[in-house]
């Protein structure tokens, strides 16, 4: 329409200015205040290295999908062609397909649960439940209680909602449930009553550890006892690689407090998208409406794949297979930490999952030891974004799914090499000796007594962890902070 | 219609802002019409600045080798003209302890610092002189790598104990740190344009931590935990003063173009000067367009202008 044509009341047509150098700033004024929290920062354009082809990357999460066999998923999608092809086409329901369900039940059968078809949800992913849980049960400024360190997509997803994330420290063990229920007391006595309690039980991400059964049951417990919701994330439970499974919490619960997260994403393909939620139906209701404002349903042909998938190919067979080659990458990582990382460093001995956590000595902030690992093409997690309060600067997170057994050993040789250029250099600057100093201070905490011998000893060779039964290292923290310290996510 | 090589990305710990600094100037040079060659700088820079035989070189990048002369130094050797500082130039500015005796030198002020190298730790006992340092300087003291160009590694000490782990932070990015008197106050930064009647200060850019992120320089150039300011609300005579102190560094450092001076400005009304970008971000929320935007020069006419002073006989 030619402007001069119209009516003379209307107001000029505004012309949009060809300069775009200040967009932002122009919309910054627009934005909601939670996207406050959504930050880009100096570490995450570092990370923006980390996929160069010559980089050996230990920070993704992510599963080695190159070992899935392509004629299965030939076979897959030429029968939903064949079979399915406009249901494949089409919206689905929003709380997922039949058949689809059907197949989540066998995976959770696989570790030990039962559930109703009725009281699950397909999504779109496992990000989506947390997305949709924190959506549904969360105002600005109510507690989440999480463990420290914790998921740092979960953290994120939580924040967006400004929720208050209270995280509880934890030890090989998992989660220190003694110090959730102080936290829980705490927070009573302060007036506020959480909405939910995150857990990723079993081969934390990104600790590595895994809660132990007697904290299980007391952890569903104290979630009876004071009607707590639970959000138990479990990617990762099947992906075990020595010892028993112990009963999930949602087993344990029975689905009255617990509500439970899965995902195909590590046990067949994380490019489906494909996770599901497990709530007491009136909190999986109110998910649903959240859902279908989302999207409206989870990609019908993701859902057919996998039910192909389950029905051509043998799953639990391929879920063998890459328990044998993450097994093998994960004895690579810790046979190369205890051969390579200085006695200061101490690291936990996960059974399973894709994840090892690592402490370093206070004064080295792993931020900037990455930037020294990227000059020698090696990248891994630095552990800061895990906490909500600035804590975790001294750790970091090692992937050992997605690189070969010879990435994985040159590439904690390179990160050894750059901590003990570091741990030299301070004690250069100090003139103090490093190892010393860490090992007493962690004697006297009472932390940590097998680590702290060993470094007092200056035991380099001796393997991490020693036998599985010790359970591995624990999950050391810095101590710069109170524990259980609360940070606001507004 | 010219064809633009737009160099970006390539190894440096800030790729992540040149590419989206190269993106957004590859928006602005389609819009003026030139045909645009994207290039994410690596081993294959030289073969291929060869086959796509651009006319000019417009340099997008921040940090090690874009910055520090390594990427000019191999335009001058195929004999491509580019945009910006050339080598010796940016030799000067990325390292900041050379630019501040050159300040010294020349009479601009600078807060009090000393630098040393990784060596000097290690085989010369300099451990044994920061007691001295610490002294001279009063906490809290500013301890940085003398050549990263963001906030990386930034870091401050407020007590003695605080220095070593400092100096081991700094010490990732480079091997000579230099140890700062912290100046208090408010931060500036001026850009500086090149143009027909020579180099043109634009408007001032205060940066005002929204939050308690004082210590936080990270924070300090994150839209929505840091307010700019522009122009900076200081009085004419502080304004003309913080304009003849970029102008003065932009010169004594031999600058082209165009460049960022970043100031402070103390408690008692003195203005310092910190440090010197020859490459300053072209992002959304980068203080050079905020400033020329501010001075009525918008994004495409600043890449349009950068362009054409590369272009023009020397």
């Amino acid at each position: 329409m030619d402007p001069a044509n119209l009516p003379s009341m209307s107001p000029p047509p505004r012309q949009p200015s060809r300069s775009t150098s200040r967009d932002l700033e122009r919309y910054a004024g627009l934005f909601a205040r939670r996207t406050r929290v959504m930050k880009s920062s100096a570490m995450r354009d570092m990370m923006a290295i980390t996929a160069r082809p010559e980089v050996i990357s230990l920070a993704g999460g992510l599963p080695d999908t190159s070992t899935f066999p392509p004629e299965t998923f030939a076979a897959a999608a030429a029968r939903i062609a064949e079979e399915s092809c406009a249901k494949a086409l089409q919206y689905g329901p929003t709380d997922g397909l039949a058949e689809t369900k059907d197949c989540i039940a066998e995976v959770m059968e696989a570790e030990g649960m039962r559930v109703d078809p009725e009281d699950l949800m397909v999504t779109t992913g496992g990000q989506q439940v947390l997305d949709l849980v924190a959506k549904t049960l969360i105002d600005p400024g109510d507690v989440i209680v999480a463990e420290g360190p914790s998921y740092p997509g979960a953290l994120n997803a939580f924040k967006a909602y400004e929720a208050d994330v209270v995280q509880i420290d934890m030890d090989a063990d998992g989660m220190r449930v003694d110090l959730m229920e102080e936290a829980l007391h705490r927070l009573e006595r302060d007036g506020r009553r959480p909405k939910f309690i995150y857990t990723v039980p079993s081969f934390q991400n990104p600790g590595g550890v895994t809660m132990s059964a007697s904290r299980r049951r007391r952890l569903v417990e104290v979630a009876h006892e004071r009607e707590l919701l639970v959000l138990e994330d479990n990617p990762y439970g099947l992906l075990r690689y020595e010892g028993e499974a112990p009963e999930p919490l949602y087993a344990i619960d029975g689905g009255v407090f617990v509500m439970y997260l899965g995902t195909f994403s590590k046990i067949f393909s994380p490019g489906m998208r494909l996770g599901w939620v497990v709530a007491p139906p009136p909190v999986l209701e109110k998910i649903e409406f959240g859902k279908q404002e989302a999207d409206l349903c989870t990609s019908t042909l993701s859902q057919l794949m996998v039910q192909a998938y389950f029905e051509i190919g043998d799953w639990r067979a391929y879920v063998d297979s890459l328990t044998e080659v993450y097994r093998a990458r994960r004895d690579a990582m810790l046979e190369a930490l205890g051969e390579h990382f200085p006695a200061q460093a101490e690291w936990t001995r996960p059974a399973g999952g894709l994840f090892v956590w690592v402490t370093l000595p206070d004064f080295i902030d792993t931020t900037d030891l990455l930037a020294l690992a990227l000059r020698d093409n090696v990248a891994f997690v630095p552990g800061e974004g895990a906490f909500v309060d600035g804590r975790g600067r001294n750790a970091m997170r090692l992937n050992f799914s997605a690189s070969s057994e010879d990435q994985i050993r040159e590439g904690i040789r390179r990160i050894g090499e750059v901590i003990r250029e570091q741990v030299g250099l301070y004690g250069t600057l100090t003139g103090e000796q490093p190892g010393f100093a860490a090992a007493a201070r962690a004697a006297a905490e009472g932390v940590a007594a097998k680590a702290a011998e060993e470094s007092a000893r200056g035991a380099p060779d001796e393997a991490p962890g020693g036998d599985a039964q010790d359970g591995g290292r624990v999950v050391r923290l810095p101590r710069r902070s109170g524990a259980n310290r609360r940070a606001g996510g507004a | 219609m010219t064809r633009v090589a737009v160099l970006k990305g390539g190894r440096s710990l800030e790729r992540g802002v040149s590419l989206r600094s190269g993106a957004r100037v590859e928006d602005a040079l389609g819009r003026l019409g030139h045909e645009v060659v994207p290039i994410d700088v690596g081993l294959d820079l030289i073969r291929r600045l060869e086959s796509l035989a651009p006319e000019v070189a417009f340099v997008a990048l921040h940090g090690r080798d874009g910055e520090d002369g390594t990427i000019q130094e191999l335009l001058e050797i195929v004999g491509l003209p580019y945009t910006g500082s050339g080598v010796l130039a940016c030799s000067r500015a990325v390292d900041k302890v050379l630019t501040k005796h050159l300040l010294i030198e020349a009479g601009l002020p600078t807060p009090p610092f000393f630098s040393f190298t990784q060596t000097a730790f290690r085989e010369l006992g300099a451990a044994e002189a920061l007691p001295a340092i610490e002294e001279r300087l009063a906490f809290p003291i500013v301890v940085k790598p003398s050549s990263q160009g963001s906030a990386l590694g930034i870091k401050f000490a407020r007590t003695a104990e605080d220095v070593p782990a400092a100096l081991v932070a700094a010490f990732s990015y480079d091997g000579r740190v230099l140890l700062e008197r912290h100046v208090a106050g408010r931060d500036l930064a001026v850009s500086v344009l090149d143009g027909p009647a020579g180099p043109q200060a634009l408007p001032v850019v205060e940066a005002v931590p929204r939050e308690e992120d004082f210590y936080d320089f990270e924070a300090r150039y994150e839209i929505g935990r840091t307010a700019f300011v522009c122009p900076a609300e200081l009085g004419s005579e502080l304004t003309e003063r913080a304009h003849e102190l970029a102008l003065a560094t932009y010169a004594l450092l031999g600058c082209r173009g165009f460049a960022r001076i970043d100031l402070m400005l103390s408690g008692e009304g003195e203005l310092f000067v910190l440090e010197a970008n020859p490459i300053p971000g072209l992002t959304d929320t980068s203080l050079l367009p905020q400033a020329a935007d501010a001075a009525g020069i918008g994004f495409d006419d600043l890449i349009g202008r950068i362009l054409e002073l590369a272009l023009a006989p020397a």
